[in-house]
């Protein structure tokens, strides 16, 4: 039994085959989904306009970014049922990256406030900014910028 | 308790605003919401006592299954009071034990003539397997009959907030709300009736092969002819044994949900989920949305028995999630006021010193379901114990056609599964109907359902329902025919 179906914690060795090389990050945006189960579902892969996802060998199989197609628009992460795509970029600045995660309690937050950014089981890493808020798909998207080094932590926030 | 006044996914309507009399008081209540949920909304979770020992009693299913919140509703005993309506002036009073019916009483209540309505399909059951059959059915332009004893059509799916998994084809990433929404205007819209509030009481064969089936409705009889019968009746929540798991503020998962998500209000302020399976993940995360702390969600297995994601989504909000993990007892004296956990063995025997108070005000249980299958026994379906399918279900063959030339199951009355599933057993049940009235060009549809549900089921975790279904089919060689 893997620690992740004790905990429902996943680890960035769990998810290593969803995270793009160093050289992709440079490039900008890109889409990271964590989700290791098979479970049958497959939106992901209908709702990306550039053909990136893909699910090969059946429906219960788990979806591959091709992180050269993948532009990190951010459209499967409204779409996703499991809220496990999360879209980071890591050229925002120097020092800082976004990340792109839904958000599906009111309130939403506003541009410019400052949140508390969570990790994947809930524990708060820093304080954050809000870059932006919407509401897509009846649920909300945030975009957030942290230190450059928690772009693979935190995965939520606390408004 | 409360209602609730802003909500991530949901707005809610509601109706004008009426009064009714509980035990002397007068409750303001909106049209269109149940006595029970009229009276959580103002903190009255205590609805009858107990026959023996006089236990206060609350409610625990919330879809007219249990018997735990029957009220005294004009003068009537035993009104299932969570899938009654509350009207304006109504007379409502807690019931001490067994119900007593004064004849005098009763004599003056005004009833109407039995009718006779004649359709070729008839639906028990209105969640995702009863409207997607009925879509099916009325498309093809075959008269059907939908009915459901819920005060509003779409069974769960009604209070399914997040978004659907599987594929396009069965609304993979549309919320459950707007696929009943959707499946119910593609009824309306054709020449079927979906008839709420009707109870089922029973189904009998005729000597020409048709069947009969009795409604009641509104104080009415109501003599159904069809030709052929889908029973999707749907689940029944299980119960834990625990000291105290009948106070009120101890729900059914399912109940928690038709509170916040179908009328807007808040079961209480702090919860305790038990079990990680998805309906405990995911209504944990829906009580979040609605306002409502989660303190931990338990399970007795060693690992998460429910998708990751959902077990992730809770997680990243700080819920923690405690495997090997039960609930000991509920605390309190006439309601929910703490609950003691305790943790498990690999025998699942409790270990001693290792119990934990929680200071909750809800225990809520989502330790598994049991097939509906009360309707199916009574028309003299066979049924057998499939514990892989949540114990005893009616025995069908792959077209979903029961022991029984004319009645079929779909959904979760077939066996527990979810609601992707249940949409397509729906489709294959109706179609499978339509084929024995001759209707032979369905073959072709009937035959990609069979394909969809078949994907859907692949994986992992799809081994336990894909071998009681197979089960049931073995059985079904020998004994449908």
């Amino acid at each position: 039994m893997s620690e992740w179906e004790k905990t429902g914690v996943l680890s960035l060795n769990d998810i290593s085959g969803s995270i793009p090389s160093r050289e992709r990050f440079k490039a900008g945006p890109v889409a990271i989904i964590e989700c290791i189960q098979h479970i049958p579902c497959n939106p992901c892969v209908d709702a990306c306009p550039f053909d990136a996802i893909s699910i090969n060998g059946g429906m219960t199989e788990t979806p591959k970014v091709d992180f050269q197609l993948c532009t990190g628009c951010g459209t499967c992460v409204s779409i996703c049922p499991g809220l496990a795509i999360f879209i980071v970029d890591l050229t925002y600045s120097d020092k800082k990256a976004t990340i792109l995660l839904p958000y599906e309690l009111s309130p939403l937050p506003n541009s410019g406030d400052k949140v508390k950014g969570l990790d994947r089981g809930g524990n708060c890493l820093a304080d954050v900014e809000v870059l932006k808020a919407t509401k897509k798909n009846g649920s909300g998207l945030v975009s957030i910028a942290v230190d450059k080094e928690l772009a693979m932590e935190i995965r939520n926030i606390e408004v | 308790m409360s209602r609730i006044k802003k909500h991530p996914i949901l707005s809610f309507k509601k109706g004008r605003e009426i009064h009714f009399i509980f035990d002397g008081h007068q409750i303001k209540a909106y049209q269109g919401e149940t006595i029970v949920a009229a009276l959580h909304a103002v903190g009255i979770r205590e609805l009858s006592k107990s026959i023996d020992l006089h236990r206060p009693r609350g409610l625990f299913c919330s879809i007219g299954k249990c018997s735990s919140c029957l009220m005294l509703v004009n003068g009537v005993p035993n009104v299932k009071a969570c899938v009654t309506a509350v009207e304006e002036g109504m007379i409502v009073e807690s019931q001490g034990g067994k119900g007593m019916l004064d004849i005098q009483r009763i004599k003056t209540i005004p009833r109407k003539p039995p009718k006779i309505v004649n359709t070729e399909l008839t639906i028990v059951g209105s969640g995702p397997a009863g409207l997607s059959a009925a879509k099916t059915s009325s498309k093809l332009g075959v008269p059907t009959l939908l009915v459901d004893e819920n005060p509003k059509a779409g069974g769960q799916l009604v209070k399914q907030t997040h978004k659907f998994f599987g594929s396009k084809d069965q609304k993979a990433g549309v919320r459950g709300i707007d696929i009943a929404d959707g499946l119910h205007e593609e009824i309306k819209a054709s020449n079927s009736r979906v008839l709420t509030q009707a109870a089922v009481l029973g189904l009998y064969r005729e000597d020409n092969g048709n069947f009969t089936v009795i409604l009641k409705r509104d104080n009415q009889l109501i003599e159904v002819k069809t030709i052929a019968i889908i029973i999707a009746t749907g689940a029944m929540e299980k119960m834990l044994a625990f000291p105290n798991n009948d106070l009120p503020g101890v729900y059914g998962a399912g109940a928690v949900q038709t509170l916040m998500n179908v009328y807007g209000v808040k079961p209480g302020e702090r919860a305790l989920m038990v079990g990680a399976g998805n309906v405990g993940l995911i209504v944990a995360y829906q009580l979040l949305q609605a306002g409502v702390a989660v303190e931990a969600v338990v399970e007795a297995m060693p690992k998460i028995s429910g998708y990751h994601v959902h077990a992730a989504k809770l997680r990243r909000f700080g819920v923690p999630i405690l495997t090997s993990h039960s609930i000991k007892k509920a605390l309190g004296r006439t309601k929910v006021e703490g609950a003691t956990i305790i943790k498990l063995d690999k025998n699942f025997k409790p270990v001693e010193d290792t119990e934990q108070d929680i200071d909750v005000d809800i225990v809520c249980l989502a330790v598994g379901l049991n097939p509906s299958t009360e309707l199916a026994r009574q028309a003299g379906c066979e049924c057998h114990w499939i514990p892989e399918l949540g114990g005893y279900v009616p025995i069908y063959n792959l077209n979903l056609r029961t022991t029984i030339k004319g009645i079929y199951v779909a959904g979760d009355s077939a066996g527990i599964g979810e609601a992707s599933t249940a949409i397509i057993e729906g489709k294959i049940a109706a179609l499978s109907a339509l084929l024995g009235m001759g209707r032979k060009e369905v073959i072709q549809s009937r035959g990609k359902a069979f394909k969809e549900l078949e994907s859907l089921r692949a994986g992992p975790l799809g081994r336990v329902v894909r071998e009681g279904k197979r089960k049931i089919f073995r059985i079904a060689e020998e004994v449908v025919n």
